[in-house]
């Protein structure tokens, strides 16, 4: 487990009475994708919002590369090399495609707060941005205003700017929400490319991506990892099909 | 439509062409308005990057207005009176040195806007603009009951202060200073929306979860705008108290940092020349109006309500044909 590029340890929340992350450990190994489901109010979106940063935890622990990014806000977490791509989809409306994505590539960089340069045009951070762009298919609309993007090109242009930060690791919250069976299933082949970059911790519904991506699967229910393993191994689980797939 | 760059410059010319046009028909006093109007867009200039680029709709700006002002009365008001300023172990001389008050001016308002936008961007939305008001009300009051430097009365300056090969008794030379601080001011917010920090900003103000997604603390970027927005109008507030050899509590007043707002809103929020426009217009209605009947502020609301539900961008929103950013 020590090679883990992301990982929780005991992580434990609760809002009052309502124990909603207890106890969870993932890990996330180079070059996969782990796919955490669970039913509606399992405590996903709250397993994420610890793991990224924005929500405290009351115990455990979150490393990056072994380091201890408990205390980390999100901004430093993401500096670490931490990628996220947010369920519903958090963008600079009123700014270009690539205005959004060269921000990517200028917060990795550690550059956010430069007054001196263009922020904008040529460099690494250009080349960068327009490579990540070009990588999820939005080329042709580079110079559009996100606002004017279909939901679609919004969940590409969330996945490049997650691409932009060359990131150590992905975490992606729900990338299919809202997509049609095609753009489900282009989507689908570009994070499968995406895997030997950086290993990508997926939260999803769309059950036919899980199982076509996923090398290992976590269940959560109630706060709680039911069942963890390879794709085989929890589809033959009990307790997963009881508590959440039905009955295939 | 025509290009914000042209209608930039354009404003800029404009007030620069009033100015010579007036100093060449010895009409003094349109040379002073000019310089009121140059002073008003600088502060309104300094507004428009926390309000403009980064959506802080501060309601205490007249704080750093202020501060700016009583750093130049008192300084000055210790060199007229040759007694030196004693804080503590501290001796302070006086000076009437326009570039020396200048630098303290911008040094004292950044450093109250670090103060105040550390503590007010904990909060946002309508909290934001009340504890905004509440600073510009502390200073304001604190101005009030400060009788060492006038109170109330304020504390008149005898003599313009000076700048080094510049008289600056003579009004378009004075004038030529401030307009030289607005278009540095004017440069400087440019760059500043180009660079990675406007692009951070901008990007703050619409979603501060996607600028902390990739590294960038929103709230930093925030508060380096916010010093550096009251850094400038800070420095409005110096020159304005040299323009009328007077500073008083009233440059803390909530009704300045509200006409800077509606200067702002007037001439176009997060546009380069709105706040030149916006400047330009209230110092002549004011004026002209001003003339006709003591009431012109209610002609400058109606103007401000066709402003606010006709065109969103203001004035340059309207000349470009492209409404501004979304605040």
């Amino acid at each position: 487990m020590s090679d883990a590029v992301l990982s929780t340890h005991g992580l434990r929340k609760s809002f009052g009475a309502l124990l909603a992350t207890d106890g969870v450990s993932l890990d996330l190994r180079p070059g996969e994708i782990h796919a955490v489901i669970g039913p509606n109010g399992a405590g996903k979106s709250t397993l994420i919002a610890q793991i990224c940063g924005s929500l405290v935890p009351d115990a455990g622990q979150v490393r990056l590369d072994g380091i201890d990014v408990t205390a980390a806000s999100p901004a430093q977490r993401a500096r670490r090399g931490l990628a996220r791509t947010f369920q519903v989809s958090a963008l600079a409306m009123e700014d270009s495609v690539l205005e959004n994505v060269t921000l990517g590539a200028t917060g990795r960089a550690g550059g956010g707060y430069g007054l001196l340069r263009r922020a904008l045009g040529r460099g690494d951070r250009h080349d960068r941005a327009l490579a990540a762009i070009d990588r999820v298919g939005l080329g042709g609309v580079a110079d559009m205003p996100a606002a004017a993007l279909s939901h679609g090109q919004r969940r590409l242009l969330e996945v490049a700017i997650a691409l932009s930060l060359a990131p150590r690791a992905f975490v992606m919250d729900e990338p299919m929400a809202g997509l049609g069976g095609e753009g489900s299933a282009d989507l689908t082949l570009l994070l499968d490319a995406l895997r030997t970059e950086a290993p990508i911790l997926l939260v999803e519904h769309d059950m036919d991506a899980v199982f076509a991506l996923a090398d290992r699967i976590s269940v959560l229910v109630a706060g709680r990892v039911i069942a963890s393993g390879r794709v085989d191994e929890v589809r033959a689980d009990r307790q997963v099909r009881r508590a959440y797939l039905g009955d295939l | 439509m025509i290009p914000e760059r042209l209608v930039t410059i354009g404003a800029v010319a404009g007030l620069l062409a009033v100015a010579l046009g007036a100093w060449a028909l010895g009409e003094i006093f349109t040379i002073t308005l000019a310089t009121r109007a140059a002073i008003l867009a600088l502060a309104a200039t300094g507004l428009n990057i926390a309000l403009g680029y980064g959506g802080l709709v501060s309601l205490g700006h007249a704080a750093f207005f202020g501060l700016g002002g009583y750093a130049m009365g008192i300084l000055a008001f210790h060199a007229q009176s040759y007694t030196p300023l004693e804080l503590g172990a501290l001796t302070i001389e006086g000076t009437k040195s326009m570039p020396v008050i200048w630098l303290v001016a911008i040094c004292v308002s950044a450093l109250a806007a670090w103060v105040i936008g550390l503590l007010s961007l904990r909060t946002g939305g309508v909290y934001f603009i009340m504890i905004t008001l509440a600073f510009g009300q502390m200073f304001y009051y604190f101005a009030i009951s400060w009788s060492a430097y006038g109170g109330e009365d304020g504390l008149p300056i005898y003599l313009r202060n000076s700048f080094p090969g510049v008289d600056t008794l003579v009004p378009v030379q004075f004038f030529g200073l401030c307009f030289a601080a607005l278009v540095l001011a004017l440069l400087l917010s440019a760059r500043l929306r180009s660079a990675p920090l406007g692009l951070a900003l901008n990007a703050a103000r619409q979603s501060p979860a996607r600028v902390a997604a990739v590294g960038i603390s929103p709230t930093r970027v925030k508060l380096v705008a916010f010093v550096i927005s009251g850094a400038i109008t800070g420095l409005a507030g110096a020159l304005y108290a040299d323009l009328n050899r007077f500073v008083s509590p009233a440059m803390f007043s909530w009704q300045l940092s509200g006409e800077l707002i509606v200067l702002v809103i007037l001439g176009g929020v997060g546009r380069l020349a709105g706040p030149v426009i916006g400047a330009c217009l209230f110092v002549t209605l004011e004026h002209w109006l001003g003339g006709l009947t003591d009431f012109w502020h209610v002609w400058l609301g109606a103007i401000l309500l066709g402003v606010v539900l006709f065109a969103r961008g203001g004035i340059v929103g309207l000349l470009t044909g492209k409404a501004g950013p979304h605040v």
